[in-house]
Formats: C-alpha cells, structure tokens, sequence
C-alpha cells in the first residue's frame, strides 16, 4: 500500500493532521482509501461501455466520410460516364450496385454524391454552431436586453417555416454547394442557438460560477473557461442530430432540384432520378442504394450523439 | 507566501496598503450598510444599516437565522450582488480601497488576490468537468505572473496544506471523485490561493457531515494563524463561532442586534434574540424526549418590518415600549459590547422597565433557564447611545 506510506509522510512533514481527533479523521481517510486503490484518475471514472451499435454505427459514418475523401483514388467509374451498353444493369461485377437508366455506375454516383451531403451537413451545422453556439453562451450568461432580444429574434426565425424560406431563397439567390451550406448555416442559427443558451442559462447562476467570479475571473473567462466546458456535451449531441436534419433538408433541395446542379451526383439528385420518369417501376435500385445510405447515415448519426450524451452529460447523481 | 505576495504586488494596477503594520486602521469597515431588494411586492431591505469592523488577522462570526440577512451582508461586502433591481448604500473599506466605488474590473484585482470567499455547498462550488488542480492553478495565474509548471506545484503545496493526500495525483482528479470534506479542502485551497487578507466564509461547513465540520473549520482556524489573515465566518450556528470568533455580530431581519467580544456575548448575553438562539442549540446531555427549544413565530417580513423593535413580535419579554419604539444599538459597561434592546438581560433576567409603572417587577413570562443572579440594572445605562466603532 504506497498510498498509506504517502499518507503517513504527509502528516509528519506538515504537521497539519497531527492534532485531528482520531475519529473524525477516519471518516475522511475511508473514503479516500477506498479510492485509493489506484490513484490515476483515469481508472477512476466509471466507463459505462458504449455498446456494440455505436460502434457499429460510428463504423459506418466512417466508412461513408473515408469513401468520400477517398473517391479519386478508388478505382471507380466516372459518375457521369454514360454506358449505353449497360442501361439500368442490376448489381453485377462490373457494377457493385448496378446502373441507372442512363447508364451510370450506380456505386460510383452513391459515393461521389455522399459528398455533397456530408460537406453541407458538417459545414453548416459548425458554421452555425460557431455563431448561434457563441450567442447562445454569452446571451444565456450575462441575461439582460441583449438576451431579450436574440431570444426574440431566434423565435421569429424558428416560427418561419424553415424549408419555405430556404427553398425561396435558393430559387433567388442561386443553388451551388457554398450557397446552398450558408443559407442552411442561417437556418441552424437560431436552433443551436435556443439549445446551447438554455444550457448556458442552467449554468450562469451556479455556485461554481459565482465562485470563479469572486476569485476574479471576467466574464469571457467565466463564458469560456467554466460554462462552455459543461455546455458541450450537449452541444455536441444536438449539433449531430442537426447534422442529420441538414442532410435530410438538403436531400429535400435536392429533391426538388434546387441542391447542387446536375449532372452532379448528390443523394437527393440521385433519389430524384430514381422516383421520376417511372424509373421506380423499372429499375428501383437507382432509389434503393441512397436510400438505404442516407438512412443509415442519419439513424448512425443520431445513436452516435445520443450515446456520447449519455456517456459525457455530468448528472446531478455524480456530483 | 512572501514570494506569492511579491509577485502579486508585480502584477495589476492597484495598491494594497499594508494594514495592520503601519497604523491602526482595521482591515475592513463597513458603515452604515444596506442592501435593498426591488421586487414586483415591495422593496425588501435585507441589510438594513449595518456597521462593523474587522482587524487583521481577526476572525468575526456574523449569526442568524435563515433570512436574517447575513449572506446577503456578506455578498453586499464583497460586491457580489445582482446588477439590477439591487439598492446598495453605505461605505465599505477594505485595505485603504473603496469598495463600493470599484469598477467591475478593479474589483476583480481584489477578488481573489485579496478578498475571497468559500462558499457553502462544495458539492456544486467546484466545476464538476475540470480537474481540481486545474481549478487552482487558473486563478493562480490569474492574480500571479506565474508560469504553469510552477502553477502547478503551487497548486500541490496548497493541496498538501489543506491536509488532501497525495496531492501530486489528486491534482489530476475530477470534483465527482472526492468526498464531501475533500471537497471543502479543494474549496479552501482555491480560496487561499493567493493569500487573501481576508475570507468570506459563508456556512462553510454546513454542506457537510458533523464530523468532518469540525476538521474543516479547525484547518481554517489554523491556515489563519499561520497567514494572518482575517476570516468572517457567516452561520445560523452559535456553536460553529462559539470557540472559533475573536468577536460575534449577531443579526436580525437586516440589522446588527448585539455584538461583542466572544467571551462576553456567550458569559454576559444582553438581547433576548440571542439568548433564543443559544437556547435552541440542542444539548447532548438533555434527558432524551425533551423538546428542543425553537423560537416561536417567524422571521418578519422584510418589506414591511415591524414597528419598533423588530424582535418584538416574538420575543418573551416584551414590552409597550419595544413595540413603538426601535431600540438603538448602544453600549453598556463595556465599550465593545453593543446591542439593540430597550430591556437587555442581565444574568438572564430582563432589566426592568425603567420608563413604565411597574418598574422593578420582573416581566412574564420568567425565562426558560433562570440564573440567579445580582439585581438587574447596575451594570447598565439604557442612555448610552451607539459608539463609533
């Protein structure tokens, strides 16, 4: 037992425990050494396992980013090649998932249109989050007009049906990948916004935080150092479940073809093609292979955040 | 320490005179304090005019009730109070500084360098997702022009003082790891950190176990003597300030009620509010099934106290008089023993009323623990009005 070597050299070099009542010292000592079976914190925490399907889901968000970085040096069809030798092929060795009514590998225009989704999907969500994020810290923190006001101007923005708006904007303003990922960023402001103030608030008036002020932290260190740091697990779990909306809105544009020019492959360009020119009847396969991706995508993403909420959000118990 | 005040004198704009050595001037004074509250009922005074002083290196309990106003007269001294719907007014000197005419920013060169707080529940003081040497370490660098690494082993001297063991590990611990009492230990070492002058102690152990309580508040006591420096301990509980204080403030419903000496308030009690509050302190060796004494009624209203003494409604030995007139707070015998009450017990028998028809004859109803003791008013002059501290 190092431990109770170290312990035993504490009081005589300090001289400070010397003097306690036997009794009342042995309450503390207890508890420590039954902590004290292994002094490195990190044994400590309590690892609740995360589970065979956040594994199996992160797995697949994985596999799906690794694919769309990738994709120029896989050795992949062009996606916008047309083989009118193989039109609407079923899955076969030349073509893993098949061919669409023009002829395109279907393989080839699954991973390439993985791309758009995952870019928008990212980028607007942390575009938004860096913004409505920051607001939502600083306005549920220091409270007062300026609160009152974004709060207000949060709600204008969330009772405005959010897809209206986008879909009016796009048909103005124009429908390229950059365009398309600023107007949904927009959109997500006020959503991370509401949820990481309401965070923020729940911590602004706790005693550690009156306790970092009369220990004479300024505001901005109390924002960053001491609330952020409780507000994230949150964060981080809502923004991945927004991660997952964006992409399903995009799908949406796409859908309606107001996403990412063609011949451009994206999911919900691809899904568009499938439903139309009774191409559903033909060849449900162009439908099936987005389909299937998005949506294990979307339910990959979702578990994911929802386990690292459980696994990172500090409960009152453990306090 | 030496060192850590060095550096700390290098560092921040504003100058801390060296009180206690060059001249008499005591460490804090607080005159004529209150701190209001607007609310949508009424504006409830929560200090109401409060007064006192602390020396160098002097421990003052500040006792009451829940509600009496003694939180709120610690958070008013510091300056930790709500921005808005808050009315402050009064002086409060600290260390040759204004502080009711700081500026948020200076105040935050006095937090924590020299004037820190520990607060009562150490369950929810500490950020429950930063290490615990983290905690230290930042206000630390905060106040000192210290790098990290020697933040750092600062932070373990301060741990190792405050009786934590191995504190070369436990600096890597989460608040969640540690017990209730290691806790309060981490709480103080943040508190001492940089070697305040004076502490806010704001029912520093109530959040704990008994018998941890009493570890705590010896480990303060002797962290005091060691840094001279000057602690205000703030409790409901007599008992916690009873071997601890040089001098206790008691308060009711915002305003100072008696205020002596330790040994004098506890030996010579003179307002019947205080001999309440000592009778309620259950004792040990009370045959079991005897009722606790507890104080009748309720703390008044603070938006409309009562006229008069504000103890009147409540108190045993009430008279025409407490309930027209507020008793001054005023000496008697001793010049350091103040209080507010127009019938102070003597030996624990209410002076007789001087101004009323029935004077010498004791008042009903007899007090709980009668002391015999010598007649009532030699020791006092009910004219003595209040002395400046």
């Amino acid at each position: 037992m190092p431990d109770d070597r170290e312990l035993a050299g504490t009081h005589a070099s300090e001289g400070l425990l010397v003097d306690w009542v036997p009794g009342t010292a042995a309450v503390d000592e207890l508890v420590v050494s039954r902590q004290s079976e292994s002094l490195d914190s990190d044994d400590l925490l309590v690892k609740k396992p995360l589970g065979f399907l956040f594994w199996l889901a992160l797995g697949w968000v994985g596999l799906i980013v690794l694919l769309a970085v990738i994709a120029d040096l896989l050795p992949l069809a062009n996606p916008n090649f047309q083989n009118y030798s193989a039109i609407n092929a079923g899955p076969s060795v030349h073509h893993l998932l098949g061919t669409d009514d023009l002829g395109r590998d279907l393989l080839s225009r699954v991973i390439y249109g993985s791309r758009v989704s995952l870019i928008v999907g990212f980028a607007a969500v942390t575009i938004g989050m860096v913004i409505g994020g920051t607001l939502g810290l600083i306005s549920g923190y220091k409270g007062g007009r300026m609160d009152t006001w974004l709060n207000a101007g949060a709600f204008v923005l969330l009772a405005f049906p959010a897809i209206v708006a986008v879909i009016a904007i796009v048909a103005f303003w124009g429908h390229s990948l950059y365009k398309i990922t600023i107007i949904l960023s927009v959109a997500v402001i006020p959503l991370l916004y509401r949820v990481v103030r309401a965070s923020s608030l729940s911590f602004a008036n706790r005693d550690f935080v009156v306790a970092a002020r009369t220990m004479g932290a300024s505001s901005t260190r109390i924002v960053f150092r001491e609330i952020l740091p409780n507000v994230i697990p949150a964060a981080v779990s809502f923004g991945l479940i927004t991660v997952a909306g964006v992409i399903v809105v995009e799908g949406t544009l796409a859908f309606l073809g107001l996403s990412v020019a063609l011949p451009t492959p994206s999911w919900g360009n691809i899904i568009s093609e499938g439903a139309t020119n009774g191409n559903l009847q033909v060849n449900p396969y162009i439908m099936l292979w987005p389909v299937l991706a998005m949506f294990l995508l979307l339910l990959s993403i979702n578990l994911i955040g929802d386990r690292l909420r459980q696994r990172f959000d500090v409960r009152e118990g453990l306090l | 320490m030496t060192a850590l005040h060095r550096a700390k004198r290098g560092r921040g704009t504003l100058e801390f005179a060296d009180i206690g050595q060059a001249h008499d001037e005591p460490l804090l004074k607080v005159e004529d304090l209150h701190t209001w509250f607007r609310t949508s009922r009424g504006t409830v005074k929560a200090v109401d005019g409060v007064s006192l002083s602390v020396d160098r290196g002097q421990t003052l309990g500040i006792v009451g009730e829940s509600g009496s106003g003694k939180t709120v007269l610690s958070r008013s001294i510091m300056g930790l109070l709500p921005a808005q719907d808050v009315v402050r007014s009064g002086t409060v000197h600290f260390a040759g500084h204004e502080l009711t005419a700081m500026k948020p920013d200076e105040l935050r060169q006095v937090w924590g360098a020299e004037l820190s707080m520990i607060f009562q529940d150490p369950m929810t003081a500490l950020n429950p997702v930063k290490r615990i040497g983290r905690q230290v370490t930042e206000s630390l660098r905060l106040h000192l022009d210290i790098d990290r690494a020697e933040a750092t082993a600062t932070a373990i001297e301060l741990f190792r003082s405050v009786g934590i063991p191995s504190p070369e590990q436990r600096v890597r611990w989460y608040p969640f790891q540690l017990s209730g009492g290691m806790r309060q230990r981490v709480m103080i070492a943040i508190a001492l950190a940089c070697a305040p002058r004076l502490v806010m102690a704001d029912e520093p152990t109530t959040g704990l176990d008994v018998t941890v309580q009493a570890q705590i508040l010896d480990l303060l006591g002797e962290l005091q003597r060691e840094r001279h420096m000057a602690v205000i301990l703030v409790t409901h509980d007599l008992g916690v300030v009873a071997s601890r204080a040089d001098e206790i403030v008691v308060m009711y419903a915002g305003r100072i009620v008696e205020q002596a000496p330790t040994r004098t308030l506890f030996s010579d009690t003179h307002m019947p509010y205080t001999r309440a509050l000592m009778d309620s302190i259950p004792r040990l060796a009370d045959p079991s099934g005897v009722r606790l004494h507890a104080i009748a009624g309720r703390p008044p209203d603070m938006i409309h106290p009562p006229k008069g003494c504000r103890f009147a409604p409540r108190c045993p030995y009430v008279q025409d008089k407490c309930r027209e007139i507020e008793p001054p707070l005023r000496t008697a015998g001793s010049a350091d023993h103040l209080f507010a009450c127009w019938f102070p017990l003597v030996n624990g028998v209410p002076t007789a009323p001087t101004d009323h028809a029935g004077a010498g004859v004791p008042p009903t109803p007899v007090p709980s623990t009668p002391v015999p003791g010598p007649a009532a008013d030699t020791a006092i002059n009910p004219d003595a009005e209040i002395q400046s501290p």
